[in-house]
């Protein structure tokens, strides 16, 4: 039995907790398409996380993930994926390919850890012949990356920070109403970035009658359509974003649904947390030790 | 030999222990424990060895049963092994997952209409199945090699069947899987009390030793398509193995909430993520104390069983039919109800209903009663109106059935029925040249040996259809005159000799 391992080419931190890793995968770098995610398990132990393939290189062989060290497994990763490692377990690319429309005028909207996957969309829309507004959001301005990356595939950037550090003083949405009031005819705006914002997108345009689309992320295990853990309610009806998204239409998404359903094993995580950060800092104190015992 | 008849054979089953209810309901431990030698060649003196024998007709995969039954009875037990998997891939599998009440065992002679229960084929079996496995015993056979390179997507009992009849025609074969531990339904959803892992896994290292190649994570249809493997990839054929897998929900209110969830996720969480073991696996299970679980066919009562097991406290199981119509195996039925678990018959929920933080917290059923046969035969549930009544529970389980995965239908031009299932003729071939389907995703649920006889099925038709001689087939003899041949070999056979036993 073959049991591949998935080489880590390169790693580079954004942030205290942010960080993205280049994983060699020819056959996937290939088949990847923007909108697309994978499955990825960090040692037999471990649980099935799905992570947005933010970039794809087909000439280097690569995926891009980009990851945000929010819970144990995520936290795991940040410690224990260098590069000239490998990843455990690595599948994908999943879900449906996001639809690259003929729309003319396009809001191309990334929050937070939002602006990696949606990065790979404004490319291919730019691509398309279409007109690109790139609307970026962070809480500071120091926790901004890909600021020139993303640019150069826009015709126009938009930059938002909470606190006011760069750009506009505000959320994406104040970016998404400015784009709006400038140019009137908007056909498209695609948003990525935590739940709770692309609803405040969804809201924005809603009044607008802009069509507009987002890529959800509640829980999953398997990624193949098998279990059913990641079904989101969308238009009164059952989907499950692993096989029927994970893009959808954020006008008829039940957010309110998927918000509690994303705080499902909220306990379980936190406890997972907890025994992870304890387990560390006895490694750290044994660590310690150990090297005070070597300088004796 | 005095020929045995009804009366002169052991009238009582040869007893098989199994682990005491009370004290299996808490561990994952193997229930029923198998026949010892003893035991086996009690059991195996009730075979009457017909001259015509109903079982090998009841088999899916036509084990010559009193032929391996007669070794045993010699003691030869590594001859009735060999002898049995001629046409057997998985005995430790199939011998205890088998519906062997419907298929061999239910058209035995010694348990028709005479009041005794039939032979315990499926229970001899397995006992050959594990002997081979404790002994490390292998087929050994030399295999010719063949120029042909056929792709395998799935490693469920389909596909391994199908990837081992193709290996032993001397194709080279690789399996693609999309977890990241092959298997398929015998990993993931059968749980270790009835099928445990090691079991699996010498299965899967009986593939190894054929040479099969097994690639897990990868997903076919995303990373290639089945196009692209018979274009770029080279592949002579392709077999399609991949299950139906994806679960149903009723669609009634309520269903999203927190505490609602498919028994394939909780079978997958529990036994390919180890959930059970949490927090030394990662993976969380979130199992409350109130277990309902909706249907009752074997998958009902994996997830019935398997939450007994994670220490819930009241497991129910909610059916809308009868008892009668229960479609799990009786013996599952029976090992469930030992374990203390409460069956409502007859019973159908309409509505789950939730607490102020979206988890659930009771269901509203409603009665039924059963009205005229349908189509199938079966008696159709009508609600007895205002019957409604609710229900205590704070996890619910859809068992409900499911429907065919939509990847490949999303991905490849491959032709699909009108349900979503995968098209096939009667020699398993798809809508593609080379590409064959079979199990799951061309029948909808079935069992595990079904699957199995289609992957030989399959396995046959490509060897067919690559032009291999099949040892399965009677070849007509030649024509005289040698018209058609070349020193009496059909001149369409690329490859003449495949096996040979060492």
């Amino acid at each position: 039995m073959v049991t591949s391992r998935f080489p880590i080419v390169s790693r580079t931190d954004f942030s205290e907790t942010t960080f993205l890793l280049d994983i060699l995968h020819p056959t996937m770098a290939r088949a990847a398409k923007p909108g697309q995610f994978v499955i990825v398990m960090l040692d037999e132990h471990g649980e099935r996380i799905p992570l947005t393939i933010a970039d794809f290189d087909r000439d280097k062989g690569t995926i891009t993930l980009v990851v945000q060290a929010v819970g144990k497994s995520s936290r795991q990763m940040q410690a224990d994926c260098q590069a000239g490692g490998a990843i455990y377990a690595i599948v994908g690319p999943m879900g449906i390919p996001s639809e690259i429309s003929n729309a003319k005028t396009v809001i191309c909207v990334g929050g937070g850890l939002g602006v990696a996957p949606i990065y790979p969309q404004a490319r291919a829309f730019k691509e398309a012949g279409a007109y690109v507004i790139g609307v970026v959001g962070f809480r500071s301005a120091n926790l901004m990356f890909w600021e020139e990356k993303f640019k150069a595939v826009c015709d126009e950037f938009i930059v938002c920070t909470d606190d006011g550090s760069a750009g506009l003083h505000g959320l994406v949405t104040d970016g998404i109403e400015q784009a709006i009031a400038k140019h009137g005819t908007i056909d498209e705006v695609v948003a990525i970035g935590p739940p709770i914002m692309m609803r405040a997108c969804a809201e924005t345009t809603r009044p607008h009658k802009i069509k507009t689309m987002v890529s959800l992320n509640p829980i999953m295990v398997d990624g193949t359509g098998m279990c059913g853990g990641c079904r989101v309610r969308v238009n009164a009806q059952i989907k499950f974003a692993c096989v029927d998204g994970p893009d959808f239409d954020g006008h008829q998404v039940d957010f309110d649904d998927l918000f509690s359903r994303l705080h499902r094993y909220r306990a379980e995580e936190k406890q997972a947390m907890e025994r992870y950060s304890d387990s560390c800092r006895r490694l750290i104190a044994a660590d310690a030790a150990a090297a005070q015992e070597g300088g004796k | 030999m005095v020929r045995k008849t009804i009366r002169t054979i052991p009238q009582e089953r040869a007893l098989m222990p199994v682990q005491d209810p009370d004290i299996r309901a808490t561990n994952f431990d193997e229930v029923a424990l198998g026949f010892d030698i003893e035991a086996a060649k009690l059991e195996s003196e009730r075979c009457l060895m017909c001259p015509e024998p109903a079982c090998v007709e009841g088999c899916p995969v036509k084990i010559d049963i009193p032929g391996f039954i007669e070794k045993i009875l010699t003691k030869d037990y590594r001859g009735a092994y060999d002898h049995m998997t001629n046409a057997t891939m998985l005995p430790a599998v199939c011998g205890r997952v088998c519906p062997q009440e419907d298929q061999c065992e239910g058209v035995c002679a010694v348990g028709a209409g005479t009041g005794l229960e039939p032979v315990a084929i499926g229970r001899l079996e397995r006992f050959l199945g594990d002997m081979a496995i404790k002994e490390g015993w292998k087929k050994s056979t030399h295999i010719e090699p063949a120029p042909f390179k056929v792709a395998i997507v799935g490693s469920g009992p389909a596909g391994m069947a199908c990837a081992a009849d193709l290996a032993k025609a001397g194709c080279k074969v690789t399996i693609y899987e999309a977890l990241h531990k092959p298997g398929g339904v015998l990993r993931y959803g059968i749980p270790e009390f009835r099928l445990p892992n090691d079991v699996v896994d010498a299965e899967i290292a009986n593939l190894d030793a054929l040479g099969v190649e097994i690639i897990c994570n990868t997903l076919v249809g995303r990373l290639f398509t089945i196009e692209d493997m018979l274009g770029d990839m080279g592949y002579d054929a392709v077999f399609i193995g991949v299950g139906a897998g994806t679960p149903y929900f009723m669609d009634i209110p309520g269903e999203n909430l927190n505490g609602v969830l498919s028994a394939n996720e909780l079978l997958t969480r529990c036994n390919l993520m180890h959930a059970g073991e949490f927090p030394a696996f990662d993976t969380p299970l979130g199992l409350g104390r109130k277990v309902a679980v909706i249907g009752s066919g074997n998958t009902a009562m994996d997830a019935m069983r398997v939450s007994k097991r994670l220490g819930a406290e009241e497991v129910h199981c909610i059916y809308r039919r009868s008892e009668v119509e229960c479609p799990a195996r009786a013996e599952e039925l029976h090992h469930a109800q030992e374990e203390g678990i409460d069956f409502h018959w007859l019973t159908n929920p309409v509505e789950i209903l939730g607490d102020a933080n979206n988890n659930v917290r009771g269901i509203r059923c409603i009665r039924m009663e059963l009205g005229e046969p349908d189509k199938s035969g079966r008696r159709r549930p009508v609600a007895i109106e205002g019957s409604e009544f609710d229900f205590e529970a704070d996890t619910v389980v859809y068992a409900i059935g499911t429907s065919p995965n939509p990847i490949l239908g999303q991905t490849s031009t491959i032709g699909l029925n009108k349900w979503g299932y995968i098209d096939t003729d009667e020699s398993l071939a798809t809508s593609l040249a080379g590409v064959y389907a079979g199990g799951d995703i061309v029948t909808g649920a079935a069992t595990v040996i079904q699957a199995m006889g289609a992957g030989r099925k399959a396995a046959s038709s490509i060897k067919h259809y690559l032009r291999i001689r099949d040892s399965d087939v009677v070849y007509t003899p030649e024509e005289h005159g040698f018209a058609h041949s070349l020193f009496g070999i059909d001149t369409d056979e690329q490859n003449f000799v495949r096996i040979r036993q060492i």
